[in-house]
């Protein structure tokens, strides 16, 4: 039997492989078929109909985005009747849009506003009912605006089956159909764990991301602050996609130019703080393996999965590591080490940092994050997105900018630090330095490069010092349910796990550029931006976190040894469990 | 249709909830488990308050969004409870075009709840039903089980009060 079907799209003849949707077939004779609701594997619905095409013989219009390519189809996808339909749908779509274009935080980057100008729809014969905004903003992390939602459930799907999370879905039905949570209970009342992946398979301005783009603004304009920033590993591989550069463009040495316009005084590197993060984590590590701790011990730098675990997973609070993450160990040795080395006060220091992460607003007002004076370790998280729209307002020329360098006081990091921003990476970084510690000698290669690669879930072992250590790493929720579920029941034994929050890691963070939908059906953001990340950790003289000058130098200047007691003051925190619905009595 | 959370404050005997975990235990895992469960949950406590259909939702490892979207999906379902007082008005054709639709809006002005929900001490409730099979009385509705037809508008006050009272 032939694995391909021969097939007809617009009198072109295409070979597709068998199982193609129209869409797929389509694809490969060069016609992009417009889509709204689909995505590829987990939200193939059909329910939008703006992929309809018309298939010779075919009673309806059909929607390509889930009907199968088969042997002598013939497809017309521009059809007048496919296109009179499609036109009508956006029509219908938009008569209950409130269409705030100009001063909406999508513009030029929404899905539906792209459409309604590739149609030439110029007038709505429907009447629209939608002129009053629905603002839901009840979280610290995302502003949800149900005016702009166009019922596509792309937020719905990634929430259910990306993060095994579920809080939000359609409630009621017909025309009063409408996407929230349980009850109608605002976003703060339900266990979200503020991952943000909704924001980014939104096709419309219905989900953003809490600006606060003005509040840094604000301080850079005060004389009286002194305002740092430090840029998360992911940052410097996605945010040239903010200025339509390839996906996976390294433009590290531009964004600290960028930063530098912008007028922070003092441009740093989070990757610096996230090797520290391995001399505090690699420590732990060692401590629980050698002397019988709680094993396994699983990362801490996702503030996600950390909320996930507390809510979710509270049984395996024990063996969170008690390391705070990257940014808030760079927000709380600024306004500690950084402090005392500038002979600043630390309340005069704004620390801002750049992140790929919405959970990263959380993050910031968690208990047991502040560790100068009470004062917040990062005064404001900001995505990548809203660094983007600060550099364009500024009228940054980005593409054009030359490179420069962090910093240097906070800003030499190494190889270890950057791959943070993939899954795998911080486990791997790990291991570099956890195999000289035990072993006291230099490993055969920095590359423990069994754990790199956009696969859910990851295992592997390596003999360290005559001993095996067995770590596995997952990222999404639902994998690391399915990981902690397979631990749990005595399946998998491990020593060490990573668990990032999104899947895919950092570099597909909820924090990260917008890519319509269209591109992530047949791009793999994850991939594309990983093997970046994976040529820099390559290019980079230091790949190792414990050969870091700057760690060096802020333990035997400041934190004394890594684990002990200043830094432990400094660099680490505390888990309470958290129940999900703490109103409701079962 | 309104169909809000109500405000009467849940209560539930050990053996309606022992119920309830019988229903959950005899469905779990199956596939298309969510609609009986829901149906049967209903039976037992005569709605489906936020406590219950959370116990569903984890009892078959559904998030209550899940469970929630199914139940204010489907008109069966009622998330608020009967009260001690049930008025129901027949929406029938026959009723309906004798009135009912403004008969409605004065009780549900009278009571101070609207239809398909409870007020908040949980005296009277308030249910439009279809049709009720006594169309030679249009339009008519049900008071605490008695029957009233041949309604004109301005009786409705009188009837109302007598249970108020």
């Amino acid at each position: 039997m032939a694995d391909t079907v021969k097939l007809k799209i617009n009198g072109i003849e295409v070979e597709a492989p068998k199982g193609s949707t129209v869409l797929e077939a389509a694809r490969l004779a060069g016609i992009e078929i417009p889509t709204l609701c689909y995505m590829k594997e987990i939200n193939a619905i059909g329910s939008c109909r703006v992929c309809v095409v018309e298939i010779k013989g075919a009673r309806t219009l059909v929607a390509a985005c889930v009907f199968p390519a088969s042997e002598g189809m013939e497809v017309f996808t521009n059809s007048g009747a496919a296109v009179k339909a499609r036109k009508a749908t956006l029509e219908l779509m938009l008569s209950n849009h409130r269409m705030d274009c100009l001063t909406c935080l999508r513009s030029q980057n929404c899905e539906l506003q792209k459409l309604a100008k590739d149609f030439g729809i110029q007038e709505v014969r429907f009447p629209t009912d939608a002129t009053e905004p629905q603002i839901e903003d009840s979280s610290l992390h995302l502003v949800r605006d149900n005016s702009k939602c166009i019922l596509c459930r792309r937020c719905v799907a990634v929430c259910k089956q990306y993060q095994s999370v579920g809080v939000i879905g359609p409630n009621d039905r017909g025309f009063a159909t409408h996407i929230s949570c349980a009850f109608d209970r605002n976003l703060d009342e339900v266990p979200c764990v503020s991952c943000g992946q909704c924001i980014t398979v939104c096709p419309t301005g219905a989900l953003t991301e809490r600006d606060q783009t003005e509040e840094v603004w604000a301080a850079l304009a005060d004389p009286a602050k002194h305002v740092v920033v430090g840029a998360a590993p992911s940052i410097r591989v996605t945010l040239g996609e903010c200025f339509d550069m390839p996906v996976g463009t390294n433009v590290e040495g531009k964004m600290a130019s960028a930063l530098r316009h912008l007028g922070f005084d003092g441009v740093f590197d989070v990757d610096t703080a996230a090797d520290l993060t391995i001399m505090e984590e690699g420590t732990e590590f060692i401590e629980r393996f050698t002397k019988g701790g709680t094993l396994p011990l699983i990362t801490s730098c996702s503030p996600g999965w950390i909320r996930f675990c507390e809510q979710y997973y509270p049984e395996f609070i024990p063996n969170l590591s008690s390391c705070k993450s990257p940014q808030q160990m760079f927000g709380a040795m600024m306004k500690t080490y950084y402090a005392h080395q500038k002979g600043l006060a630390p309340d005069d220091i704004f620390v801002v940092t750049i992140m790929p992460c919405t959970a990263k607003k959380y993050e910031n007002h968690r208990e047991h994050q502040a560790s100068a004076k009470g004062l917040p370790d990062v005064d404001v998280a900001l995505t990548t997105r809203e660094l983007g729209r600060m550099i364009a307002r500024a009228g940054i020329m980005f593409k054009d900018l030359p490179d420069s360098e962090f910093d240097p006081a906070f800003g030499v990091s190494t190889g270890a630090g950057v791959i943070f921003g993939a899954t795998g990476g911080v486990m791997e970084a790990t291991l570099r330095t956890v195999y000289e510690v035990l072993t006291g000698k230099e490993a055969p290669s920095p590359d423990f490069d069994k754990v790199r690669g956009t696969d859910g879930i990851k295992e592997a072992a390596y003999d360290i010092a005559g001993k095996t250590v067995r770590v596995a790493v997952a990222s999404g929720l639902a994998n690391a349910r399915k990981l902690l579920e397979s631990v749990k029941s005595g399946e998998k034994e491990y020593d060490f796990i990573e668990i990032m929050g999104c899947p895919g890691g950092c570099v597909n963070g909820g924090g990260q550029p917008v890519q319509p939908q269209s591109v992530r059906n047949f791009t793999d953001l994850r991939a594309v931006r990983a093997k970046t990340i994976y040529e820099i950790d390559k290019s980079m003289p230091l790949r190792k976190s414990h050969e870091n000058p700057v760690i060096k130098k802020v333990y035997d200047e400041y934190l004394g040894e890594p684990g002990g007691h200043k830094a432990h003051d400094i660099l680490h925190t505390r888990y309470q469990k958290r129940a999900k619905y703490p109103d409701v009595k079962v | 249709m309104p169909n809000t959370k109500t405000v009467v404050p849940f209560s539930a005997t050990p053996e309606q909830m022992k119920a309830l975990d019988a229903v959950i235990a005899s469905h779990k895992g199956q596939p298309g488990a969510t609609m009986p469960v829901l149906q049967e949950a209903q039976e037992i406590f005569g709605y489906l308050p936020e406590e219950v259909q959370l116990k569903v939702a984890e009892g078959l490892g559904l998030s209550l969004s899940e469970i929630y979207g199914v139940v204010s999906f489907y008109t069966q379902f009622s998330l608020n409870p009967k009260g001690k007082k049930q008025v129901a008005v027949c929406m029938g054709t026959a009723c309906y075009v004798k009135g009912a639709g403004d008969i409605l809006e004065r009780i549900e002005k009278l009571i101070g709840c609207k239809a398909g929900s409870v007020t908040d001490d949980g005296m009277f409730s308030i249910d439009a039903t279809r049709c009720i099979g006594a169309c030679g009385l249009a339009p008519v509705i049900l008071v605490d089980g008695d029957v009233y037809g041949n309604l004109v508008l301005d009786e409705v006050d009188g009837i109302i009060k007598k249970y108020m009272a």
